[in-house]
């Protein structure tokens, strides 16, 4: 689905990347912890976070993230927003909360970018 | 060896936090190391720059390529560790809450570098500061 779909079904404000709205992404990750999303999340997915200062733009930088979803509704900070236009990594912002968000995208075809964890963990 | 850097560190603030990382993630992209290589590498530095901004007084990380390996080191000036065994087990955490509310202090840093790396090692004095040292095989 291209990243115009997603803001369309999450009703979402594009604060960066309006010029990259026809990327295509088939993934996502969700979560308020970075650790976990450096632990888990794989390149070219979206990343759904309630976290909003600059470190959810350098995590997803680090991790080829395809574009960060911001929920709940909140603010990215203004120092947020400068770092993912110098990065040019795509942040949107939906009213929708965590979970609101992730059904809506999964109901449209979106999975997770793992399903769930293997009992010993690959790090690959 | 092919290409050696050192990129000091601030200490106990994100204001340049990943900063670093972003740098060395550029470098290792520009020398043509697989995408799995440069995102291991990226992982690693950046924890292991998390900690310092979280942890330390200041600190450097060093950056050593070769074309079968990447070396990375990180060493600071802080608080150290008193426990190492305790400090690699997933959970453990000392985090203030400024860490917290960054994201990160889950006490998952140490684990994801042990398992994102191909050698690591780490040593630590406390009172003094902490030693890690990350090989990526590419």
């Amino acid at each position: 689905m291209k990243l115009r779909e997603v803001k369309e079904i999450l009703e979402a404000e594009v604060f960066v990347g309006h010029d990259q709205l026809d990327m295509e992404v088939k993934t996502a990750f969700g979560a308020d912890l970075m650790s976990d999303v450096l632990a888990f999340a794989k390149a070219g997915s979206l990343l759904l976070t309630g976290l909003t200062n600059p470190q959810v733009v350098r995590t997803s930088d680090v991790l080829d993230i395809a574009a960060i979803i911001i929920v709940r509704g909140k603010r990215p900070l203004i120092e947020t927003i400068l770092l993912a236009e110098e990065l040019k990594i795509p942040l949107l912002g939906t009213r929708y909360i965590l979970f609101e968000t992730a059904g809506r995208l999964y109901a449209h075809g979106i999975v997770g970018c793992v399903e769930r964890v293997a009992e010993k963990r690959d790090f690959s | 060896m092919i290409y050696e850097n050192s990129f000091l560190v601030e200490g106990k603030t994100f204001k340049n936090a990943g900063h670093v990382s972003s740098q060395v993630k550029n470098l290792l992209q520009k020398m043509k190391f697989s995408k799995e290589v440069v995102r291991r590498a990226a992982i690693v530095t950046y924890e292991a720059e998390i900690n310092i901004c979280s942890y330390a007084e200041r600190g450097k990380i060093i950056l050593r390529v070769k074309p079968e390996e990447i070396n990375i080191e990180a060493i600071d000036e802080g608080q150290g560790i008193a426990d190492i065994e305790l400090a690699m087990e997933e959970g453990y955490s000392t985090a203030t809450p400024k860490i917290v509310h960054m994201g990160f202090g889950a006490g998952m840093g140490l684990a994801n570098i042990k398992r994102f790396s191909d050698v690591f090692r780490i040593t630590s004095e406390v009172g003094k500061g902490t030693h890690l040292e990350m090989i990526i095989r590419a």
